[in-house]
């Protein structure tokens, strides 16, 4: 369901939630903490140029899509972790229900958006 | 004084070049280019294949420059090695004393002269800020030890001239609320995208907690400023700048008044903590610029 409607690329550990409803694997770099610096004055793709930065399309997503609750929207500004490789081609649903798409690496630091600014 | 001693206590304005690319050839090239730039600057920025073309490798001209006694800033991006190859490059360049390191997500594999290439991108530039973090931590992504693990003045970048402002602005935070202890901005030409930049992580704290360096390119003449903004993602450089130097008699000159005016402004701005030059010309002008406003190791 998920292949038609955001282009979905099965990386087994969605975060459209976080990200505006928008699939940051489609970026050609697949950023999970985009955008790079590579934007176009116009807002488009470094490596793409005639399509939109997924970044910027997710940022504008979160801001303005209607009937996202506020805590996603705030997400977008939150560290998301490395993929895990390993859960590529997995059902994001199975992997959501069972939370194997919140583990990290034990040595992960990342950021506690609790304490953090 | 270490950039390190700078980047903590901001005593004074802060100067960093980025060293040239080193095709290979011998370690007398990169001591003549020491030679010439070293003295001038407090840090020299080592780049890792830099607009995504091969040259000697970030952590061998690290090693070389750190033999030669400089302080050396490691650029680390994520385009060309997995998550396993950059730790590895990171703690064995500790080993060799180099401990101050610059994530950075990279330019695309289509800026480069080999398209072709795979590109990996397997951590961002806010991920590897805090795998490069735990590393100084003494930790491995994996959680697995370093073995007396040195302690690493992690830094990053950011653009503050391509969309959208409010988005780079928190990115911004991201990387240093990860770890970020100073942040070399990319080269831009609209002074009013700068202003609005460093008044927004002014206001969200990013400049107590990390020192921010806005980059300059000294260039000789108009044609640079058009093929940068042409070519290279993430630039641009309006008509008026080209114009400016273009209409110019003696465009050298003229392109030097440009550089002296963005230096001017990046330094007035609160929450500017020093400059980052890249060096186009290679002629006398870094010497000449840090001259002019008592920047780096000669003039302190």
């Amino acid at each position: 369901m998920k292949k038609p409607i955001w282009d979905c690329r099965m990386c087994g550990q969605c975060v459209l939630h976080s990200t505006g409803m928008t699939c940051p694997m489609t970026c050609p770099k697949t950023l999970r903490n985009g955008p790079c610096g590579g934007v176009r004055e116009n807002g488009n793709c470094e490596v793409i140029p005639e399509m939109q930065c997924v970044w910027v399309k997710a940022n504008d997503r979160a801001e303005n899509m209607p009937l996202l609750p506020k805590s996603w929207r705030e997400e977008i500004s939150h560290l998301r972790p490395p993929v895990n490789n390993a859960l590529k081609g997995d059902s994001s649903w199975l992997n959501l229900i069972n939370g194997k798409d919140r583990e990290t690496p034990s040595g992960w630091i990342g950021i506690d958006h609790e304490d953090a600014h | 004084m270490s950039f390190e001693s700078l980047v903590k206590n901001r005593t004074r304005p802060i100067v960093t070049a980025e060293f040239p690319s080193i095709n290979g050839g011998t370690l007398d090239q990169v001591a003549r280019e020491w030679e010439r730039l070293g003295p001038l600057v407090d840090a020299v920025n080592v780049t890792d294949n830099p607009a995504a073309h091969a040259h000697s490798s970030n952590v061998s001209v690290a090693i070389a420059l750190q033999n030669l006694g400089a302080d050396v800033i490691m650029q680390v991006v994520c385009r060309d090695k997995n998550r396993i190859a950059i730790q590895a490059d990171i703690v064995g360049a500790a080993m060799h004393g180099i401990t101050t390191v610059c994530a950075l997500t990279g330019d695309d594999v289509t800026a480069g002269d080999e398209p072709e290439a795979r590109r990996v991108f397997d951590l961002d530039g806010p991920q590897l800020i805090s795998v490069a973090t735990g590393l100084s931590q003494g930790t491995f992504l994996s959680g697995r030890k370093v073995t007396d693990h040195k302690e690493l003045l992690v830094g990053g970048v950011e653009n503050p001239f391509a969309p959208p402002m409010q988005t780079r602005i928190k990115r911004a935070r991201m990387k240093v609320d990860a770890g970020a202890k100073f942040l070399q901005l990319q080269i831009g030409y609209q002074p009013e995208m700068l202003e609005e930049f460093m008044a927004g992580i002014v206001a969200n704290g990013v400049t107590k907690d990390a020192a921010i360096m806005p980059t300059v390119i000294l260039t000789k003449n108009s044609r640079a400023l058009s093929f940068m903004n042409d070519k290279v993602a993430g630039i641009v450089v309006p008509q008026n700048v080209i114009d400016r130097v273009a209409n110019s008699e003696d465009q050298p000159e003229a392109s030097y008044q440009l550089v002296k005016d963005s230096v001017e402004l990046a330094l007035s701005l609160p929450g500017v903590a020093g400059i980052h030059i890249t060096d186009f010309r290679h002629d006398d002008t870094v010497a000449r610029l840090v001259s002019d406003f008592n920047l780096g190791p000669e003039h302190n």
